[in-house]
């Protein structure tokens, strides 16, 4: 594991709470503002960022996501954009920044090519929602050889052998997708969740971050109590779109930052930390 | 995962149980009107060299495509895995249309997604849609067209997996979705074999079709994969030519990714960003192309070239003068295609072409790219 990565999830399970995951597009809604926006998310309680690269046809995401990328496709966000976004980025001690992406534009900028930038950029690790461990040989390779983490994901459809794959090909923590569809906010996250999360302990040691759906402190909350990562990304979108100013958006994001902080403190970690 | 795992389950048990293929043969007899005729060309013949061309008449079936034959089996399936709704995309209309109606036959609910601009573009094959019961949703996000609506017709696959099969109708996604929809198409190409053996005697030197993501080529060529003797040429759609960026070029101007599940030619752009594709036909109108074809390309098997609206519209309107078919504007790809490898080839050539579609759902489009007054 990145030791980045590593000291994000030791001190969350030192204060027997789960980490606090956050997600916003790279050049959204501008390259320059969206430095400001994550950094303000590092300074207000998110331990770990994922810097989502944009991408023409982000399948597995809703409105919000969609939306997002779109404004930030427009102003003609490249992906050596996205590295120059990480790089400018200055997390504290045990806090790490992520890219998430799909797969296309990471093999389009060459695959050896891209997991070098981002170690030299500071990145941790990368979440790759449409790449399969079957076909991640030559990803597994490079990321080994930068020394940052992959993610891969599982969802409440996957089998027990689906799993081991994917746990057997993530470093870092697995993605768990609470629920059967797209990314977006929703008044509760399902009941699938916990079990998921259950079935992905008794078969892999690794820390787990819950996405899919949180959209306020008490679901953040309810979620620590059983996953080792709560991922927050719409929500803090929709207050980038919804605010009037940059300075606006800013400010939200922080506030809503720190309620999600207090969120992952209020609830007892249930699982014990590994030996 | 899942999803895919158990649809290849139930596709591989189908294929080995004959009650299946009894029950598939019977709808594609009785209910689309299979075998659909070869019909020889004689006139339009004089305006490709003199070669001696075939029409495969996929345009006769119930519904007016080759997309029954593809929708029937996976209908069919669908009911086999206990799902009661099916959902699909749509470029033209002709796969969206052939949904609902095995939808409406076998009672199951029926969403569409459709690429808003193509809900202009196609406005008869919506109403066709909704008359048959579908519900049609326009898509209005990214480039409003046959892309975007696969990228819709996934997020709801992937939120209502449990009730709910996607019947994708190209021979594109993830495996084992180009597998399963070249299967089904396949009799296209089992029957053209036979035919033109018996008028003929032979196989013919060249077996054409158009070519989006792949589906009434794929099936025409699966039967003569192993004749090297028969060439095999796809055409893709150029537009407004392949200089002018607006075209849907894979072959031509695309190079290798990933998109919406399969590794492929993909039009992108230099950060791997999908270039959003052009073409005046709504069925020929997709940035990617199914990785089967790819294959094909890069083995040689197969070659591939561009043909632009103008060349399209040519012989939309030559084919509709001397044969008495409207073909739908993808279809006239093909043709125009076929005019220009019957002058290559020769009289002595014999040529099949696959006639995916009729045209009845470009009346309108033809009659504004022709100028013809219909107020």
């Amino acid at each position: 594991m990145n030791p980045r990565t590593a000291a994000v999830f030791d001190a969350a399970r030192a204060q027997q709470r789960s980490a606090l995951i956050g997600y916003l597009p790279a050049g959204f809604p501008t390259v320059d503002d969206s430095v400001e926006i994550f950094q303000t998310m590092l300074d207000s309680g998110v331990d770990l960022l994922e810097v989502g690269l944009p991408y023409s046809d982000p399948l597995m995401d809703g409105p919000a996501i969609q939306e997002s990328v779109e404004i930030a496709l427009e102003r003609g966000v490249t992906t050596d954009d996205v590295l120059s976004v990480v790089d400018r980025l200055t997390p504290a001690e045990g806090q790490a920044v992520y890219v998430m992406s799909y797969w296309n534009p990471i093999e389009r900028f060459g695959v050896q090519k891209f997991a070098d930038g981002l170690a030299a950029a500071g990145g941790s690790g990368v979440i790759t929602p449409d790449l399969t461990p079957e076909e991640a040989d030559a990803w597994i390779e490079v990321t080994e050889a930068a020394g940052i983490d992959r993610t891969f994901l599982v969802a409440p459809s996957s089998t027990d052998a689906r799993i081991d794959i994917v746990s057997g090909a993530t470093t870092g923590f697995v993605y768990a997708a609470s629920t059967m569809g797209v990314t977006g906010t929703r008044d509760t996250v399902s009941d699938a969740a916990p079990q998921l999360v259950g079935r992905v302990r008794e078969r892999t040691g690794q820390p787990i971050g819950v996405g899919l759906g949180v959209s306020s402190a008490d679901q953040a909350a309810s979620i620590a109590g059983y996953a080792d990562g709560v991922i927050v990304g719409s929500a803090f979108i929709r207050r980038v779109l919804d605010a009037e100013s940059s300075a606006e958006a800013t400010a939200e994001v922080g506030r809503f930052a720190a309620e999600l902080r207090e969120g992952v403190r209020r609830s007892t970690h249930l699982s014990e930390p590994d030996a | 995962m899942a999803a895919l795992d158990q649809l290849e389950d139930a596709f591989d048990a189908a294929c080995t149980d004959p009650d299946f293929a009894r029950e598939l043969a019977d709808l594609e007899k009785d209910y689309t009107g299979r075998p659909s005729p070869l019909t020889r060309a004689a006139r339009f013949e004089h305006e490709c060299g003199g070669a001696r061309i075939y029409f495969k008449r996929e345009d006769l079936n119930h519904t007016g495509s080759h997309k029954i034959n593809n929708v029937l089996g996976q209908a069919l399936l669908a009911a086999r895995m206990g799902k009661t709704r099916i959902i699909a995309e749509t470029g033209a209309g002709q796969h969206g249309v052939a949904s609902a109606t095995a939808a409406a036959l076998m009672g199951l609910e029926c969403v569409v997604y459709m690429g808003k601009e193509d809900t202009q573009r196609q406005a008869l094959n919506v109403a066709r849609m909704q008359l048959l019961g579908a519900t049609v949703v326009p898509v209005e996000t990214g480039s409003q067209t046959l892309k975007d609506a696969i990228n819709e017709a996934m997020r709801d696959w992937v939120t209502n997996v449990a009730t709910t099969h996607y019947l994708l109708g190209t021979v594109t996604g993830p495996s084992p979705f180009p597998r399963i929809v070249r299967h089904f198409h396949s009799v296209i190409g089992r029957e053209t074999r036979e035919q033109i053996l018996e008028i003929e005697g032979r196989l013919p030197d060249a077996a054409v079709a158009c070519v989006g993501g792949g589906s009434n080529a794929m099936g025409l060529f699966s039967a003569f994969l192993d004749d090297p003797e028969v060439r095999l040429v796809g055409y893709e759609a150029g537009g407004e030519g392949v200089e002018s960026g607006r075209h849907a070029a894979r072959f031509a101007m695309g190079a290798p990714g990933v998109l919406h599940g399969a590794r492929t030619y993909v039009m992108q752009d230099e950060w791997g960003q999908t270039i959003p594709s052009h073409s005046i036909s709504a069925g020929l109108d997709y940035p990617g192309v199914g990785p089967e074809h790819a294959w094909l390309h890069d083995s040689g098997r197969a070659t591939y070239e561009p043909v632009t609206d103008a060349e399209a519209m040519e012989a939309f309107s030559i084919v509709s003068r001397t044969e008495g078919i409207l073909p739908a504007i993808e279809t006239a790809h093909a043709l125009a295609g076929a005019m220009r490898l019957g002058r290559e080839l020769g009289p002595d050539a014999v040529i099949v072409i696959n006639l995916s579609g009729r045209g009845d759902k470009d009346v309108e489009t033809a009659a504004r790219w022709f100028g013809i007054d219909t107020t």
